[in-house]
């Protein structure tokens, strides 16, 4: 259970996906621009990441790892190298199911969020996450939770960075540092203070 | 005809770069920047990813229905990105330890599929073969820019050829170690949209409230 908490702290202060490995930055620069739709937008970063992670975890152990097919008599069969093409068909497929699931049952939500779910198919934050799990070989409770922690991460980086811009759009900023310029250097700045957690352990 | 081809290769690189005016495919350009033999490497696998899928989606352009096609273009690409990951663990298995995600991450890659679906669909295979190379170059060029500041300044080194020899080694350089912490990497990407944009007048983005001097009265 610690080993989780602690996972979980590092997922969403020390390791956040948006500002210590730049992931989902495209999304990150271009919807940042009011905190109610980057709040949006985070939230259903965090559910999509919540679901997606999982159930790559659980292709990956029972379907694409060495041996996993052992149970359909292809003991020594390893399909990892397929590994990618899986996780963003399900990533794409998960995404399509969750906008219809919430299209019938949860209109209000599916109205909030609607815009964004296709986006997030191509966020390379989702992606990243899975891709995350993989390489550092979670188990499936380690990846449920790096799933909900990393989402929420990547949801508190986009509306801090948007709180940021709602103001920094009335200060007199140089002309060739209008836009882009300058959000990539509130990034910069907002990426410092997150280091500042590196040291936090539980 | 070779003026347009020459065209297409060489406005990607900055009147029109995919990083500094299309806003595309930022998330791994910051990430593997910190030493430019990493970032020539990322270079040439999405230079390789970009020519290549653009050429094989406009060769199917016509046979995609278009209320698919976002998934086909998602498949040819993650095949072209399999082929790539395997590729570099075949032969250069260091630096694809180091790159490590950033490979995958081709694939949602916004450059690639925004390349795809907004030139592929719509041109021959050539035409959008030479457009993604450019696109992918102009990608790789701001990697490279950014790269080289953030290893020289950072590790006193290019290539891994020690240019400034840095106190450590008893020289007299003393390494900025921030330039090779992730932060520094949109600083520099900051700095150089303002350089650029102050060399080409005609990127400035509009100001969304114009400041009024007013008058005493």
């Amino acid at each position: 259970m610690e080993g989780l908490i602690s996972l979980a702290v590092k997922a969403i202060f020390v390791e956040n996906l948006a500002l210590s490995f730049f992931l989902g930055m495209c999304t990150f620069l271009a919807v940042s621009k009011k905190i109610s739709t980057a709040m949006g937008l985070g939230i259903s970063v965090m559910v999509v990441q919540a679901i997606t992670v999982p159930a790559n975890n659980l292709i990956l152990n029972y379907l694409l790892a060495p041996g996993a097919l052992a149970w359909a008599g292809f003991g020594d069969v390893d399909l990892t190298f397929l590994g990618l093409i899986s996780y963003i068909g399900v990533i794409a497929a998960l995404v399509q199911i969750l906008e219809m699931v919430l299209d019938k049952y949860f209109p209000p939500l599916y109205n909030a969020l609607g815009v964004f779910l296709p986006l997030i198919t191509v966020n390379c934050a989702i992606l990243g996450g899975s891709l995350f799990m993989v390489e550092r070989s979670y188990d499936f409770a380690e990846a449920a939770t790096y799933g909900v922690s990393s989402g929420f991460g990547w949801a508190l980086a986009i509306t801090a960075m948007a709180g940021v811009r709602e103001k920094l759009k009335y200060s007199d900023i140089p002309d060739g540092l209008q836009g882009l310029g300058i959000t990539f250097i509130t990034a910069g700045l907002m990426a410092l203070a997150f280091m500042s957690f590196s040291g936090v352990k539980l | 005809m070779a003026q347009t081809y020459r065209k297409q290769l060489i406005d990607p690189l900055v009147d029109n770069n995919p990083i500094t005016l299309q806003v595309l495919g930022i998330c791994s350009a910051l990430a593997v920047t910190s030493s430019m033999q990493v970032a020539l490497v990322m270079t040439i696998a999405v230079t390789a990813v970009t020519g290549f899928s653009s050429m094989f989606i406009s060769m199917l352009r016509n046979q995609i229905p278009s209320s698919i096609r976002i998934i086909v273009q998602m498949v040819v690409i993650a095949s072209l990105v399999i082929l790539v990951d395997q590729i570099l663990k075949a032969y250069a298995y260091e630096i694809s330890k180091t790159l490590s995600v950033f490979v995958g991450l081709i694939i949602t890659n916004c450059i690639v599929m925004g390349r795809a679906e907004a030139f592929a669909m719509k041109n021959p295979p050539i035409d959008s073969f030479i457009d993604g190379v450019g696109n992918g170059l102009g990608y790789g060029l701001l990697l490279m820019v950014v790269a080289f500041f953030r290893e020289l300044l950072g590790a006193g080194s290019l290539f891994g050829i020690t240019i400034f020899e840095t106190v450590n080694n008893g020289g007299w350089y003393v390494p900025n170690g921030m330039m090779l912490l992730p932060p520094s990497a949109f600083f520099v990407i900051g700095l150089i949209i303002w350089g650029v944009r102050t060399w080409k007048p005609a990127q400035v983005e509009e100001r969304e409230y114009k400041i009024q001097s007013v008058e005493a009265h």
